[in-house]
């Protein structure tokens, strides 16, 4: 059993609303702050970006589906903060008390204005050195029964729901990358090879649209078993 | 640590978001954990700087240069990074090209995975519980709704981004466009049409 955030394919969501393509990139000032904020505290480094989303997909089921987009941001935000030990609970609860541990152990650490673009440029690569891959374009792999964490019980995993259990095909051999479901419950790296997977619509779902059509998924290779 | 806190920190915030954000700013800012300019140079460069434009470029880019194009679809990341649009959510592109037989289009139905540096912030549908649910289901009534209807015989090709792996869709050049340069091309590439959801402009709807 996967969490909320896995919605792939669900019915009951109504129709999309496009926007025009210049609309404002943040709809309201306090989106744009939290956007900043977050990324500010992530460069803190007391997370990475498995264990940053899985914050956010371990809010309760009733929260995920009220908050908006940045609101469930900021509680993953909060929430990690006292989870990793940057701030307590007496410190969310009084945002205005005066601090008695000024400075903050990690203050040294924290992004300054003259470092935002450089840091944005550089980026973080998931990339890393690992195994040889076992699959090639073309192979037929089938995915894991269960779309789950098989470390942690409702752990974080990137396979979703609609994808387990499917037969499909190697596109694309990506390199080694870091494996979520390791790397956001502080269990190391582990990076495994990466691998683009086409399925056919008509494999997917009860009444594929196209005959032809097809859905792309990026997954790990212990996510993977070679199909005949 | 607790798995499933049922008595989540963030709850202790005030519950009106513009006031949790402020909060949290606060509480940091105090500490010395977070620098209200650096806030203000992240959001400038965000609105301002890092855009759907950067990607429209590359677009343009390759429809009028052969060599161009044939890198950028087979390994795109040196040629990115030589042009600047390198970074944080675009350090993985795939860049993936549309044809007569096959219309690709991109989603991420477990976040928001979305190439910043090449399309900045994601639209707000893009992030919608809608798009996410519906797009890998049922792409074509999904692509309906953008106003898209694709000719018989083009098959639809949908990106999951599950992985850091980051895609963008090199749409089609429109007819009709022989003469024009980089630039103008450029303003014919909407952001939309690099994540699949539309198509470029014609010349004389630009």
């Amino acid at each position: 059993m996967t969490r909320v955030h896995d919605m792939g394919g669900r019915f009951g969501d109504g129709a999309i609303r496009p926007e025009p393509e210049d609309a404002p990139v943040f709809a309201e000032d306090w989106h744009a702050r939290a956007l900043a904020v977050t990324l500010a505290g992530g460069a803190l480094g007391q997370w990475n970006i498995d264990i940053s989303r899985h914050a956010r997909e371990r809010l309760a089921p009733k929260d995920y589906a009220r908050f908006s987009y940045y609101e469930k941001w900021l509680a993953g935000l909060a929430d990690l903060l006292v989870q990793q030990g940057v701030l307590t609970r007496d410190d969310l609860a009084d945002p205005d008390a005066p601090s008695g541990h000024d400075p903050h152990p990690l203050a040294d650490r924290a992004l300054r204005a003259d470092a935002v673009a450089a840091t944005l440029a550089k980026g973080g690569p998931a990339d890393r050195d690992g195994p040889a891959p076992s699959f090639a374009p073309g192979d037929r792999v089938r995915t894991r029964a269960r779309a789950e964490n098989v470390f942690v019980p409702g752990g974080h995993t990137r396979l979703p729901a609609y994808a387990q259990g499917v037969t499909g095909t190697v596109v694309l051999v990506h390199g080694c990358h870091v494996l979520p479901d390791s790397a956001a419950h502080g269990r190391g790296e582990a990076p495994e090879p990466l691998y683009a997977v086409a399925f056919g619509a008509h494999d997917l779902w009860q009444a594929p649209e196209g005959s032809g059509d097809e859905v792309v998924l990026d997954l790990w290779e212990s996510y993977l078993e070679r199909a005949e | 640590m607790p798995h499933d806190d049922p008595d989540h920190p963030h709850a202790l915030l005030p519950p009106d978001p513009a006031l949790r954000v402020k909060a949290l700013e606060t509480i940091l800012t105090r500490k010395g954990l977070v620098d209200p300019a650096a806030l203000d140079a992240i959001i400038d460069m965000y609105q301002s700087r890092i855009g759907p434009r950067n990607g429209a470029q590359v677009v343009a880019r390759a429809w009028v240069d052969a060599d161009f194009r044939a890198r950028l679809l087979s390994n795109p990341m040196p040629l990115l990074r030589d042009l600047g649009f390198y970074g944080r959510q675009g350090e993985h592109m795939v860049v993936v090209e549309n044809t007569p037989q096959t219309h690709n289009m991109v989603v991420c139905t477990l976040c928001s995975c979305y190439p910043w540096p090449l399309l900045g912030i994601p639209p707000g549908w893009y992030k919608s519980d809608a798009y996410r649910a519906r797009a890998v289901r049922e792409p074509r009534k999904v692509l309906a709704e953008f106003g898209v209807e694709l000719p018989a015989g083009t098959a639809v090709r949908v990106w999951d981004s599950t992985a850091e792996i980051r895609y963008l869709v090199l749409p089609m050049r429109p007819e009709g466009t022989d003469g024009l340069g980089v630039d103008a091309l450029a303003d014919l590439v909407s952001r939309d049409s690099m994540i699949g959801t539309g198509l470029p402009a014609r010349p004389e709807a630009a």
